[in-house]
């Protein structure tokens, strides 16, 4: 048996200090791959953001139905014209019908250029993007696609157009990619989510509130309760519009489509409605919001309860008084980031019966509705290439709005810690 | 015995000694607030209830038609209702293929992830790196499958030839529901690693291990049950992840173990089923809650061993 | 202006000298008190009687059960799920584990100072007037103020305060909190305030304004006190119990007595160990 005498690991030997060299070595590729994995992950992001940019604009040729130059003054271009002279364009080219009704919905002499510009687009010149490239190709591969536009489509105008503009975002669904928007998709969100916020919050609260300050976690229903809580927070979200469908669509339609009310839809009468999808959301985000509030108010000291407690205060007295201000901050950040995941939840609403084509604004809980996300979907899954620029243009919209949310959230949540 | 009593100005008059009231008030605003409070948390109880008998009840309606059967349900190898052939397997092979892709995805990189920021990155880099993170895990699941669609197929297809690769096809949704679940598996994992206790660290630095031995012989090892929670959970997401399949996997079921095919999922064959105009007496509409029962059954399943890995895992360092 | 805050059942003049402990002048009496959490028995068998406006200093080795024994008199250890009594504790006559007895009514009569100074994070003057409030108070705002005022004045930090009773009680210092809190117990004026080691937070000369503080309150209150300074027991307090720990770690009572008699005398060589420090 060798004795283990100082010095017999001893790391003058040469060996032995090429031995450590080498695991540093080791260890130095092993850093890398982390680093490489987490770098994957940023790229990814980077990815996922500049795909959408780069399909939310691009070079597009437009073809008209109607020759420009045979309609507008002077033969200019369209940018070029004021918003009276469009206005006198519209009302030479439409019939006296088309014209009063738009002068119904707003005075064309009220109306904006931009705005004006677009109706004589649509109406008058029947303006059409024949083809459509994304931002990288146009930018790098500009003459090739001149190219290619001047042998297959003659009498196109070849501009460059972002997708996203605020008449996007104004204008309702249609089914001509280049003049839908994204109105009514918006409305149906902000419909969907003051029913799921309405619901999902008092219940999860109070929910809680009960399993952090009353319930005697001794007692088997009490765990059960909060076992089953853990589950329901991993059911696929798409079980959860099973769930809206057999119950809010089927079993209570008269209630959901407002039948019971006298309010329903006459155009549908059916449950798929808005109250159905924002209730079905409600149960969705019920377990985040309860787990959240349940974190919140654990983190509330006990001293400080043990002081109210002291004083001969109730436990309701208590919990309102002092566990739940102190709880506050935290609950209104976990509102926000569950209202963030209900805002781009897509799989239960087409369970529950999203409709596909809505081009009225939504007005009441009884009315069929689409919702932001439901409308990229639907836009992504059609085959023409258009449609995909429109849904780039919509997720941008969805992003900036959910990335708003949850930094607000984060900041909230940095800033409002009440120290104790 | 007698005691002067004052009264105080707006307070109830000091008890006479030792006849101090302590009786129960009544106090019903206590107890409704204590019952309305256990009634929102039974409401979770009633959300459970209502989903096993929802897809229980239209289950076994389903079972009951004639041309079905629960063993050619669970065996058969062909999914077309308008023939009467109700075999789950193409619909759960399409299933386990994307998730399964998506695993070898996510955990190797989620994991790496997780490793680099428990026990390499300072604590500026951690701060710029969670939030990345939780951003990219607060993305809809929507804008993924659009991803999916137009920027990883296309990669793909350029890659290995249009012929080979479909335009919907499983491996672009895989690789993307893997994206998904990053986030999830490097920060579950990561409360892993960082739950190992500092001793056991500085007991393998004090053997002369580098960070990276440490790392990988020492703190993962002993978070390994916290980290196969993670995987489970990831699993069990990516079996009940729908908008990237519905968008990139394709639509028709087919059995096929080739993932540059189109191949429909579970939850892609519900999801396209019910966006339909689907009448409530069909065959197709009872399908879809006995294929939402079996994708309950499985990922509750994961869900509920990946939580009692979690507790018993605590309990041997806590 | 100034508002005597007298304590509930007013004190009958005190006679001059330590009452006998045993004697009719007991405001609580703990009898054969068994306390537990879950199966593990916290404090074993503590029969104690309280003298009303005296101090009570309960002393004894870390972990030994004083804090749970004094938990025991306000039922603040119903707060923990797993926590059970046996045994008994009587409050003027009254049992207060009785079933009939609501816990809350009990923690009216007998209020509670912490070891860590835990105002709520509100003004100094809401931290003073809500256990008022939520006690029913219906005075007007005047009365309230007046209120406030007194129980601050007799918590001997009017001085220091009154003109920043909006200032948030977090504001205070360490010491000042303490007295914000005494203020706060004294405000919806309990019979017996428990204090838990209410100077372990506090440098000394904020724990000597403490003392002077209690030896003006006992005229009106009976208070019971845990502390770990044996200084303090001897300066402040009537009479001592010295708890110690068994071999289960169940706390039980060593010896009770009048203070002066307990520290120049001890009949227990254990009590001797611990109080000339050869203790362990
Ligand atoms: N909430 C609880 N649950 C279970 N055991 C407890 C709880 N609170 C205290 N104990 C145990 O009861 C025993 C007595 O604790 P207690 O806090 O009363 O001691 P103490 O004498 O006040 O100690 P210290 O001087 O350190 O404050 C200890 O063994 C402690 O571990
Ligand atoms: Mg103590």
């Amino acid at each position: 048996m060798t004795a283990l005498a100082p010095g017999s690991i001893g790391l003058a030997t040469s060996d032995a200090a090429r031995q450590v060299a080498r695991r540093h070595r080791v260890g130095r590729a092993g850093l890398a791959v982390f680093q490489l994995s987490t770098i994957v992950g940023i790229v990814v992001l980077g990815a996922l953001l500049y795909n959408i940019a780069n399909e939310a604009a691009g070079l597009v040729a437009y073809e008209h139905k109607t020759d420009p130059a045979a309609v507008l003054p002077g033969g200019r271009d369209l940018a070029a014209l004021s918003a009276p002279e469009l206005a006198a364009v519209l009302t030479a080219n439409l019939s006296p019908g088309e014209v009063a009704t738009l002068e119904r919905e707003a005075p064309l002499a009220e109306r904006s250029q931009a705005e004006l510009r677009r109706l004589v687009d649509e109406r008058v010149l029947e303006t059409h993007a024949a083809a459509a490239w994304n931002l990288t190709d146009s930018v790098l591969d500009r003459p090739a696609i001149e190219a290619t536009v001047a042998e297959r489509h003659p009498d196109a105008d070849l501009r460059l157009t972002s997708w996203l503009s605020p008449a996007f975002v104004t204008a309702p669904q249609s089914g001509d990619a280049e003049y839908a928007g994204i109105r009514t998709a918006i409305l149906g969100s902000l419909w969907v989510i003051v029913i799921t916020m309405a619901v999902a919050v008092p219940v999860g609260v109070a929910a809680g509130i009960y399993l952090e300050e009353y319930a005697d976690h001794t007692r088997w229903l009490n765990r059960a309760i909060q076992t089953n809580i853990s589950n329901l927070a991993g059911v696929p979200s798409i079980i959860y519009g099973m769930l809206g469908l057999a119950v809010f669509v089927r079993a209570l339609e008269p209630l959901s489509s407002g039948g019971a009310f006298g309010a329903a839809d006459p155009t549908t009468a059916n449950g798929r409605t808005i109250l159905s999808a924002g209730l079905t959301m409600a149960l969705l985000i019920l377990p985040l919001i309860i787990i959240n509030a349940q974190e919140a108010i654990r983190a509330v000291p006990s001293s400080l309860r043990e002081a109210s407690f002291g004083l001969g205060a109730t436990r309701w007295q208590t919990i309102r008084h002092h566990v739940l201000p102190g709880a506050l901050p935290g609950i209104l950040t976990g509102t926000i980031l569950a209202m963030s995941r209900a805002i781009g939840e897509t799989a239960p609403l087409i369970v529950v019966g999203m409709s596909t084509y809505i081009t009225f604004d939504p007005s009441s809980p009884f009315d069929k509705f689409t919702t932001l996300p439901g409308q990229i979907y639907q836009w992504t899954a059609r085959p023409q290439p258009e449609f995909h620029h429109i849904a780039a243009a919509a997720s941008v919209v969805l992003l900036v709005l959910l990335v708003a949310l949850n930094a607000s959230a984060i900041y909230g949540r940095n800033r409002a810690q009440v120290r104790y | 015995m007698t005691v002067t009593t004052t009264r105080l100005r707006g307070v109830e008059a000091a008890p006479e000694a030792d006849t101090v009231p302590l009786g129960r008030r009544r106090r019903w605003r206590e107890d409704a607030v204590e019952a309305v409070l256990f009634a929102a948390g039974f409401v979770s109880i009633l959300t459970t209830g209502a989903i096993v008998v929802v897809l229980g009840k239209d289950a076994l309606h389903f079972f009951r038609n004639p041309d079905v059967s629960l063993v050619d349900f669970l065996t058969g190898t062909v999914w077309q209702p308008q023939l009467g052939k109700f075999g789950l397997l193409p619909l759960l092979n399409a299933t386990l293929m994307v998730s399964g892709i998506a695993m070898v995805v996510a955990l190797p990189i989620g994991l790496s992830i997780a490793v680099y920021l428990s026990e390499y990155a300072t604590p500026a880099v951690r701060n710029r790196l969670k939030p990345t993170l939780e951003i990219l895990a607060g993305v809809p699941t929507v804008i993924y499958g659009y991803f999916a669609l137009t920027f990883v197929t296309p990669i793909l297809r350029w890659a290995l030839g249009a012929r080979t690769v479909d335009i919907y096809n499983v491996l672009s949704a895989g690789l993307v529901v893997g994206i998904l679940v990053i986030p999830l598996v490097a920060s579950m994992s990561e409360d892993a690693l960082q739950a190992v206790p500092r001793a056991l660290r500085e007991a393998a630095y004090g053997l002369g291990a580098t960070r990276l031995e440490t790392s990988l012989q020492v703190v993962v090892p002993s978070a390994l049950s916290g980290i196969a929670a993670a995987f489970m959970l990831a699993m069990s997401r990516a079996i009940g992840e729908t908008m990237v399949v519905a968008i990139a996997a394709g639509a028709g079921p087919r059995l096929t173990a080739n993932p540059l095919r189109s191949a429909e999922t579970m939850t892609g064959y519900i999801s396209r089923i019910s966006g339909g105009d689907l009448s409530y007496n069909s065959v197709d509409y009872d399908s879809i809650f006995a294929i939402g029962l079996a994708l309950f059954v499985i990922t509750l399943g994961l869900n509920i061993l990946s939580g009692r890995i979690v507790r018993r895992f605590r309990e041997v360092y806590e | 202006m100034t508002v005597a805050l007298e304590a509930g059942p007013r004190a009958r003049t005190a006679r001059n000298g330590a009452n006998p402990p045993m004697g009719g002048d007991n405001v609580l009496e703990a009898r054969a008190l068994h306390v537990y959490y879950g199966a593990f028995r916290a404090i074993e068998n503590v029969t104690l009687p309280i003298a009303r406006n005296r101090i009570t200093a309960f002393i004894g080795p870390s972990g030994c059960g004083k804090s749970t024994m004094l938990r025991a008199f306000n039922r603040m250890n119903d707060l923990v799920p797993t926590a059970r009594v046996e045994g008994d504790i009587v409050y003027r006559g009254q049992s207060i584990y009785a079933p009939g007895v609501d816990p809350v009514e009990v923690r009216r009569h007998i209020g509670m100072v912490f070891q860590k100074p835990n105002p709520f994070p509100k003004s100094i003057y809401d931290n003073v007037a809500w256990g008022a409030r939520i006690n029913g108070f219906r005075g007007t705002r005047r009365e309230l103020d007046d209120l406030v005022e007194a129980a601050l004045v007799q918590a001997a930090l009017w001085d220091e305060v009154h003109d920043k009773l909006d200032q948030s009680g977090l504001s205070l210092s360490g010491g000042q909190q303490q007295r914000l809190c005494i203020a706060r117990a004294i405000a919806v004026k309990p019979d017996v305030i428990l204090m838990d080691e209410p100077c372990s937070a506090l440098d000394p000369i904020a724990t000597l304004r403490i003392e002077d503080l209690m030896q003006q309150l006992k005229e009106r209150y009976t208070i019971l006190i845990v502390t770990h300074n044996m200084q303090q027991a001897a300066r402040a307090s009537d009479y001592t119990a010295f708890f110690n720990m068994g071999d289960r770690r169940q706390g039980y009572l060593v010896e009770f007595g009048p203070t002066p008699e307990l520290f120049t005398n001890p009949k227990d060589p254990r009590t001797e160990d611990y109080i000339t420090g050869r203790f362990g």
